[in-house]
């Protein structure tokens, strides 16, 4: 090692480190501090301890919040996934998986305000939402209110996510299904595998990883889900679509009560930490790497 | 079993099967496209339109109008403009640090390596509802709210890309770097004149993935800008959406259709390499 080295190493590593610790660090560590205090931001900062906490954990809009924060990650992740690994396994065996990639990634691209406006037209409950209007002209069939009834916003939200979220998975499972050896599917199906034992015991432990690595970042994205409820529903009108993260949004930037916010926003991380926690314990289990 | 050789010589069952999967993910594609189809569709239709039941499938008359209506009704050519320069200034500030930093992690050696770089796929796991309050309070003391700094200074942090880039660099021949220190070259020229030429993939796609990250970021913008002059596009979507009541989807759908398309005529040239991206991001998570 050269004398110089660990010179340049802190040249190097000193935007995204001094970067890292001044947008991150510190506000992190602000944010703690913060979970403790009240404070609306102009007059006095006091310490509290922990009543902020306390006062979440016992106030029902943050039950609420936290059932539908959940409830979002149930009905998102697995059906996402497994719509995703479904498609990517079709393309795989088809020639010409080029125009499909492509239309199924146009949702990826398209912010998130603009996927939340096109669906409003489509899930709204008037005359010109097309879903509803068009199921009740040609079956006769009410369907529910989707945006404004409190049991099904969540479910609305859902689907916009995975419609939103599909191609990503897609071509990420894409990519993982290619890095298997043409010659280890052909050996199965010389030993007389059908294409379900095929799926089975060599594509799915081929691809565990990739599963696994997917299935962290859809349960992190879904617990931080926000723009979308915003702008396609407003959850002050609709406590269905109320979720940590707008609890977050609503005691800082509406209530301006930094302190309750910043518990809040605290218990979302416990929360993220111990489901990644959970995943990394159980992937010991099911996940393949190559050694 | 019989084989019936046809034209192209594949056996019946598997074209069969090719018929199947193809008629699937024609339907599926059918549903992806359905939205786009219809936010066109509406975006053309008048007023009245609206509000007729049975609805209107097709627009009667087709009114273009709509659209230098919704343009004109909000700052947009200025929204345009704004979102453009700082994804742009986001991609610049966002690769040339994070490979420096990537650069580091992947080639010097020093003490504490390992112990920082997991550090730094850590703060990943941080949601950014966590950390908005404080840096909120930060930036405002900064004077940095209501302008474009909030979004530019912060924007560039990025460990991700430092993953990403880590892992292409792990990858050029270290051969390559001992000639050019044999020939005299120090560290900054190996990194700008070896390094970063051989990196130009991971770098072209990383780039792409901070710009369109850059160019729909929502949550940012909505609590950092108030200035109607200084919104991106999609705050000022959002806010044309909040403005207009139900009755006016047409022309809330015109502003989002001019919103989407340049990013998709974007998406459609680049296709091969913004997917190429995409996966190798998801498979460089690992």
């Amino acid at each position: 090692m050269r004398s110089r080295d660990g010179w340049w190493a802190a040249l190097f590593l000193a935007p995204q480190v001094l970067g890292l610790l001044a947008f991150l660090v510190l506000p992190l560590g602000f944010a703690i501090a913060l979970a403790f205090m009240k404070w609306d931001g102009l007059g006095e900062m006091s310490w509290v301890g922990f009543d902020n906490f306390a006062a979440q954990l016992s106030d029902p809009d943050f039950g609420t919040a936290v059932w539908n924060t959940v409830k979002l990650a149930v009905l998102t992740v697995p059906v996402g996934l497994a719509l995703a690994l479904l498609v990517a396994i079709a393309l795989n065996n088809v020639r010409g998986k080029t125009f499909y990639r492509v239309v199924y990634f146009l949702p990826v691209v398209t912010s998130s305000v603009a996927v939340a406006v096109m669906w409003q037209v489509i899930l709204a409950s008037g005359d010109y939402g097309v879903l509803n209007s068009t199921v009740h002209d040609w079956f006769g069939i009410t369907l529910p209110n989707w945006l404004d009834d409190p049991g099904w916003v969540i479910v609305a939200i859902a689907v916009v996510t995975v419609w939103s979220s599909l191609g990503l998975n897609v071509v990420i499972f894409l990519a993982g299904l290619q890095t298997i050896p043409p010659s280890l599917t052909e050996a199965a199906r010389i030993d007389g595998a059908g294409p379900v034992r095929i799926f089975r015991s060599v594509t799915l432990p081929m691809i565990s990883p990739t599963i696994f690595f997917s299935t962290v970042v859809a349960v992190i994205s879904s617990f931080q889900a926000f723009d979308q409820i915003y702008v396609l529903v407003n959850p002050d009108h609709n406590d269905g679509a109320r979720t940590i993260v707008y609890q977050v949004y609503d005691l800082g930037f509406k209530d301006f009560e930094f302190g309750m916010s910043s518990a809040a926003a605290l218990i979302l991380l416990a929360l993220t930490l111990l489901v990644t926690l959970v995943q990394f314990g159980v992937q010991k289990r099911f996940v393949h790497y190559d050694s | 079993m019989a084989v019936i050789p046809g034209p192209s010589r594949v056996p019946v069952p598997r074209r069969l099967g090719q018929v199947a999967l193809h008629a699937a993910l024609a339907a599926g594609g059918l549903v992806m496209l359905f939205p786009f189809v219809w936010m066109l569709l509406t975006s053309f239709k008048g007023a009245h339109q609206m509000i007729n039941s049975p609805l209107d499938w097709l627009p009667a008359p087709w009114r273009a109008q709509n659209y230098p209506d919704a343009f004109g009704a909000l700052p947009f050519a200025q929204a345009y403009w704004n979102s453009f320069y700082i994804a742009v200034v986001n991609v610049v500030l966002t690769l040339v640090t994070s490979a420096m930093a990537a650069y580091a992690f992947a080639r010097i050696r020093f003490r504490g390596s390992g112990l920082l770089f997991g550090l730094f796929l850590a703060t990943q796991m941080v949601p950014q509802q966590v950390i908005i309050v404080p840096l909120y309070l930060m930036l405002s003391k900064l004077g940095w709210i209501d302008s474009h700094l909030a979004l530019i200074v912060p924007g560039f942090v990025n460990p991700f890309a430092v993953f990403l880039l880590r892992q292409f660099i792990r990858a050029v021949p270290i051969e390559l770097e001992e000639a050019a220190r044999l020939d005299g070259a120090g560290r900054w020229t190996i990194f700008w004149r070896v390094v970063l030429p051989n990196v130009r993939p991971g770098m072209g796609a990383l780039g792409i993935i901070v710009f369109l990250a850059s160019w729909n970021s929502f949550f940012f913008p909505l609590i950092f800008l108030n200035s109607p002059e200084l919104a991106t596009v999609p705050l000022l979507v959002s806010q044309f959406a909040g403005q207009h009541g139900a009755t006016d989807y047409n022309l809330i759908l015109a502003a989002s259709a001019i919103s989407v398309i340049p990013m998709m005529i974007a998406f459609l040239i680049g296709q091969r390499r913004i997917l190429n991206s995409m996966a190798m991001s998801g498979l460089g998570g690992r």
